[in-house]
């Protein structure tokens, strides 16, 4: 039998590692699968700026440590590799939710007790002629990659949302020019007001408004693009070096099949505790239907992951293994230590279970503590009695319901 | 592995006899430094067959432009002082460039 991991970990960008971090941190046997290096997208955005207690690096500011995507990246790999995080290169091609395993594409199994998805997302192509035959070409979907090629040169970035206006004024560093291609009315852009704010100050940054690029032109390397109005429909040629595409991102996905629940456009549908339409498989960063969709947030979401999963086989598997897979009748007794009423009646209720001796089991779980099963057999006040046969719930006795003589005539049928 | 340059890259890559590899990376590029362990895997597999170089250009952007690599990573492949293929980032992948070779040997 391979070994079995409590936590297999799909992906190595933030949110996958904080998973890591806070899954091995916890004891509990954790890998993670990244296909390429770790740190996902994270990795490919070199000024960091958002980060709390970090800041980019060479902006000077006191009191704050200095870094840089990777670098930051970097760090979160080494913390999880601290606390005993596995990590393995290998590319995920499915996953089967229901037995917990995650199969790579050189055919390898991996068997797990709970599954973190941590997918990531890409950058989305424009789709138009020329790009995906210039791409590395003049082409760039990662200015930290390319930024370096186009020194003293004159580029163009398309696109005008967060990431768009963050890496054209970081492209500023090194190009000559950046012409921003903005779709929208002239002054209307997607970017947070204080990216827009830096932009507009910026003396190489020059605006396109109300155009789309139609089609991007060179013998071997970027020469020119051909612009469109979108009021007017006409076609202008503009000559440019380079061509940096910035227009969202798509989820990676498509590995899952149905086995999990996905949104119109592909993205993950969790619950606040990041689990998603299957029992003990949760979702976290990018590839998660989310409100925002920074480095801290899918760090956040990998904590939450974590102890969700950690939560899940405490209790869903302590379940299973104690009252499910049980021969004998299980009395299972959901109370809380909080409840006047359960303290009262739990010596009476005890004794009418222990009456029994050896031939019945009697289990005892805090209904704050056991919410999904609480949950799943609808005990809604505490105490409730539950009596499970052969994996089946049998009986369910409310807190009105509860008397020695209600336990003894429910476990007694059992056992005539 | 030979690290090629502006100085020596006539001489190692172009004057060459038979097929030359070479890796055009970059220390910012995450993708290229994922590579590098597959690369240099493929070089010990394939070295004598083939020469494999690494281009680092960042010191070489001029070099790199004019062998129209404009992005990173782009694993090159020369015979005859001609580049005679080329795998880009979208296609840059331990078994796209092992393929590539076998074709090429």
């Amino acid at each position: 039998m391979a070994d079995i991991y409590d936590i297999i970990i799909v992906g190595g960008g933030p949110g996958g590692l904080s998973a890591a971090i806070y899954g091995s941190r916890a004891k509990l046997r954790t890998l993670v699968i990244e296909k390429g290096k770790t740190g996902g997208q994270a990795a490919t955005t070199w000024d960091m700026e958002n980060y709390p207690g970090f800041f980019a690096a060479g902006e000077g500011s006191t009191g704050l440590t200095e870094v840089t995507g990777p670098g930051l990246m970097e760090a979160f790999t080494s913390h999880a590799e601290h606390f005993g995080a596995q990590f393995v290169r290998n590319e995920v091609v499915s996953i089967d939710a229901a037995a917990k395993t995650v199969t790579g594409k050189d055919g390898t199994v991996y068997h797990g007790r709970s599954i973190i998805l941590s997918p990531g997302a890409v950058p989305r192509t424009l789709g138009v002629k020329g790009e995906r035959a210039l791409r590395g070409k003049g082409v760039s979907y990662c200015a930290t990659c390319d930024a370096d090629f186009f020194s003293e040169l004159d580029i163009i970035v398309v696109g005008n949302g967060d990431a768009a206006i963050e890496e054209a004024n970081y492209l500023t560093k090194f190009a000559e020019s950046v012409t921003i291609i903005v779709i929208h009315d002239e002054g209307t852009l997607d970017a947070a007001p204080m990216l827009q704010e830096r932009a507009y100050k910026n003396p190489k940054i020059n605006f396109v408004w109300n155009s789309t690029i139609e089609e991007i032109k060179g013998d071997g390397i970027v020469e020119s693009v051909v612009l469109k109005n979108i009021k007017t429909n006409e076609l202008t040629e503009m000559e440019t070096n380079g061509v940096f595409i910035y227009v969202g991102t798509i989820p990676q996905t498509s590995f899952l099949g149905d086995q999990v629940e996905l949104d119109a456009r592909g993205y993950i549908e969790t619950d606040n505790c990041m689990e998603t339409s299957a029992e003990g498989v949760f979702a976290v960063g990018d590839a998660r239907v989310t409100p925002l969709r920074q480095v801290i947030t899918a760090a956040a979401d990998g904590a939450v992951a974590a102890v969700a999963a950690e939560k899940y086989l405490i209790e869903e598997e302590g379940f299973r293994d104690t009252v499910l897979m049980e021969t004998r009748p299980v009395a299972v007794l959901f109370w809380t230590p909080m409840s006047q009423k359960c303290l009262a009646m739990m010596p009476m209720m005890e004794a009418a279970v222990q009456a029994f001796g050896d031939s019945v089991k009697l289990w005892k779980l805090d209904t704050y503590r056991n919410q999904r099963v609480a949950k799943r057999y609808g005990v809604s006040a505490n105490p409730t009695l539950l009596v499970f046969h052969n994996g089946e719930m049998v009986q369910l006795l409310s807190e009105d319901e509860i008397t020695a003589e209600s336990i003894t005539a429910a476990i007694g049928n059992l056992l005539n | 592995m030979l690290e090629v340059h502006k100085d020596n890259f006539e001489a190692e890559v172009l004057q060459a006899e038979g097929l030359v590899v070479v890796d055009y990376w970059g220390p910012k590029c995450e993708k290229c430094l994922a590579l590098i362990p597959d690369y240099e895997r493929l070089a010990a597999a394939y070295g004598d067959k083939a020469k494999f170089c690494k281009l680092d250009t960042s010191g070489n952007r001029r070099l790199a432009i004019s062998q129209k690599v404009l992005g990173l990573p782009v694993f090159a492949f020369y015979r005859g002082g001609e580049k005679i293929a080329e795998l880009g980032p979208s296609e840059a992948s331990a078994e796209s460039i092992e393929a590539k070779l076998k074709e090429l040997i």
